[in-house]
């Protein structure tokens, strides 16, 4: 009896933190746009910070993960004589799954983790109740700028994983392994569809981005204002956002690839 | 100016995002951005069908002149009605063509390969082309061989 | 009857089980400096939350110059808090901002003063808590004492009617604590300011304050002028003011109530 109490009690909590958080999403978006100029001022020093400093590990990892998917596909292909594949192998495994996974993971680690410490210490010095104070909405000003940036940089960071991926895959099979590239390129663009490749796999990342950022910006702004609970509230940003989004992913690749 | 040089980069950033996805999609998928060509549809009628997937390619001479639309089961002749698109530039095929669903490689993708008659008529919009020719079934062959059974496939 | 600017009343506020505030009332006089005084823990910057709404009590009311403010609308509030500042306790500078940025934020958001006049009146602030030198320092590269004058010129930036000091001596040498206190007694003589102080210094509050308040064990124990405080009997105020480690104020914390550390 008592674990049926526990489970219904610890089922309403759950559905009250995610109307809260969801009611939150709501609030910070909806109240963005009030005066345009500053908006798109506070939107770039975010796309900064979110965007323009997590590209280097982006383009880093997705170059060596194009590279490495090259070696162990060639090694494997080649066993069946079909190494001119590895292109079709390569673009495949980016651009459905491994790009905005793996981008999405990272971007986790990089800029979701930074977000939920940063507002957390802007909570602990009590930044957010002086915005307050101010007549300021501190969602509207603090909140609302960076899950934006976050919904429009992963996506972009998820793209560019790919085609460094891509050139990386190029470099090794073709420049070091001797893989013929017109045979690479037109087994790559034969198997490799727009809509069913390029738009889904842009869409998962689209998710994620939502996902995490929401993830990350909540949990800054509902941690507890001490350095224990910033370091907490910056563990479950990774842990839950990386979650989430393997999770979601699964769904949504049984929901686009899975021809039931 | 701090302020002018994140600006710079934001715009970088936005610009590599861009160019990395037309890359992808031109170099990557092959898209073409002449925009949807004009096709006709015609039909086809196989006993079967063996893996033959929607966008295959449908080609002549070994080049591709369009895709298949739509693969659905006729219930009346218990038979795989095959829809395909052709392009309109290639309007000059006879009534009396062939076509064959064939497996380019050993165990690569299965498509359409359509082989010329005689007729002077050409095929239009809605058309049919009758003589087809089944996906080549493994099993089928191995038993055939193995049996040496005449019964033949259309 | 002093002219209140704001009246307490019979307020009730508490968090889980940690009753913070037992049904107390006390009126803060208009144009004056009012220092609230207690133990670390009696809830005195929960007090100035509750004046500015950003926490809601559970019973009674607050009434800044005559408005209900737990019963306006959202707008009706931000609008009445562009008449109050507040010096929060650790500055709570806008990290990402310059301090000229910092001062000037309030004006650029509730006022349509165009750029020059904006940089003037920010000069103008910066020049009064004598820091015009630091216009262009990011908060990072303060002191203590500096953030918090900082802080005070922008708590100032739009002439509030109200300023709130959460512990602005705490932490600060004595030579910051003197500057703070020239500075708050001037801007009060200057604007015609009403202040309310929190504070547990006692010497420095005494020292400025007209109107003083001692909190204990969630009530008012005293309130009066700082001369009729200093001359109080009542023991649990000569213990605070004195400094004495027991007496009616348990020097240990009682062992049955739960330790809820978010609690102040």
């Amino acid at each position: 009896m008592k674990a049926i109490t526990d489970l219904g009690g610890w089922l309403l909590n759950w559905l009250e933190a995610v109307g809260r958080a969801g009611i939150f999403l709501a609030q910070s978006v909806f109240r963005f746009p009030v005066r345009l100029n500053e908006s798109i001022n506070l939107l770039v020093k975010q796309l900064y910070s979110v965007g323009v400093l997590s590209l280097v590990i982006v383009v880093v990892s997705g170059a060596f993960i194009g590279m490495v998917l090259a070696l162990q596909g060639y090694s494997i292909l080649a066993k069946f004589g079909s190494e001119d594949a590895v292109g079709q192998l390569l673009a495949l495994a980016l651009l459905r799954e491994l790009a905005p996974v793996v981008t999405a993971l990272l971007f986790a680690g990089r800029a979701g983790s930074s977000l939920t410490a940063e507002i957390g210490l802007m909570k602990a010095t009590e930044q957010l109740s002086s915005f307050e104070m101010m007549g300021v909405d501190p969602l509207r000003r603090v909140i609302a700028p960076r899950f934006i940036a976050g919904v429009i940089c992963l996506p972009l960071l998820s793209i560019i994983f790919s085609a460094t991926g891509i050139i990386g895959g190029l470099v090794v099979s073709v420049g070091w392994l001797g893989v013929h590239d017109g045979a690479f390129w037109s087994l790559m663009q034969q198997s490799v569809y727009f809509d069913t490749d390029i738009i889904n796999g842009f869409i998962k990342a689209v998710c994620f981005a939502i996902v995490v950022t929401w993830i990350a910006v909540y949990q800054g702004y509902e941690c507890l204002p001490t350095s224990e609970g910033i370091g907490k509230a910056t563990t479950r940003t990774v842990v839950l956002g990386s979650l989430a989004i393997l999770a979601l992913d699964f769904i949504l690749t049984a929901a686009m690839f899975g021809d039931f | 100016m701090r302020n002018k040089r994140t600006e710079l980069f934001v715009g970088c950033f936005i610009v590599l995002g861009v160019l990395a996805f037309v890359y992808l999609a031109v170099q990557v998928s092959g898209l073409a951005f002449s925009g949807k060509k004009d096709t006709y549809q015609i039909v086809a009628r196989f006993n079967d069908i063996g893996g033959l997937s929607d966008r295959a390619k449908v080609t002549i001479a070994g080049v591709a002149v369009g895709d298949v639309e739509s693969i659905s089961f006729d219930k009346e002749l218990y038979m795989g009605l095959v829809k395909m698109n052709i392009v309109s530039d290639v309007n000059n095929i006879p009534t009396d063509s062939s076509v064959a669903i064939l497996t380019s490689g050993l165990l690569g993708e299965k498509y359409l390969g359509i082989s010329i008659g005689a007729e002077d008529d050409v095929l239009v919009e809605g058309d049919e082309i009758y003589d087809t020719q089944s996906a080549l079934v493994l099993e089928n062959l191995i038993s055939q061989f193995l049996f040496k059974s005449d019964d033949s496939e259309e | 009857m002093v002219d209140a600017y704001i009246n307490v009343q019979n307020l009730s506020f508490s968090r889980g089980e940690h009753v913070i505030y037992k049904d107390i009332s006390l009126t803060i006089p208009r144009g004056k400096i009012t220092a609230i005084m207690g133990p670390s823990g009696t809830g005195k910057t929960t007090l100035l939350r509750l004046i500015a709404a950003q926490l809601a009590p559970d019973q009674g009311s607050i009434l800044v110059d005559g408005q209900n403010v737990h019963a306006l609308s959202r707008s009706d509030l931000y609008k009445l808090r562009e008449k109050m500042g507040m010096l929060f306790q650790s500055g709570a500078l806008f990290s990402d901002m310059t301090v000229e940025e910092n001062v000037a934020f309030p004006m650029e958001e509730h006022t349509k003063l165009d750029r020059d006049e904006i940089h003037r009146i920010v000069s103008e602030k910066l020049h009064s808590v004598g820091l015009r030198g630091a216009a262009q320092l990011m908060p990072s590269e303060l002191s203590g004492g500096m953030a918090r004058r900082v802080a005070l010129a922008r708590a100032v930036a739009l002439d509030p009617d109200l300023v709130m000091y959460d512990e602005p001596f705490t932490g600060q040498d004595p030579i910051s604590k003197g500057v703070l206190v020239k500075l708050i007694r001037q801007l009060n003589d200057a604007a015609k300011i009403t202040s309310v102080l929190v504070s547990h210094d006692v010497e420095e509050s005494l020292s400025i304050a007209d109107h003083v308040c001692i909190l204990a064990g969630g009530r008012v124990i005293a309130e009066g002028s700082a001369e009729a405080i200093r001359a109080s009997e009542d023991p649990q105020v000569k213990q605070f003011l004195n400094g004495e480690p027991d007496g009616p104020v348990p020097f240990h914390y009682p062992e049955a109530e739960s330790s809820d550390k978010a609690a102040l």
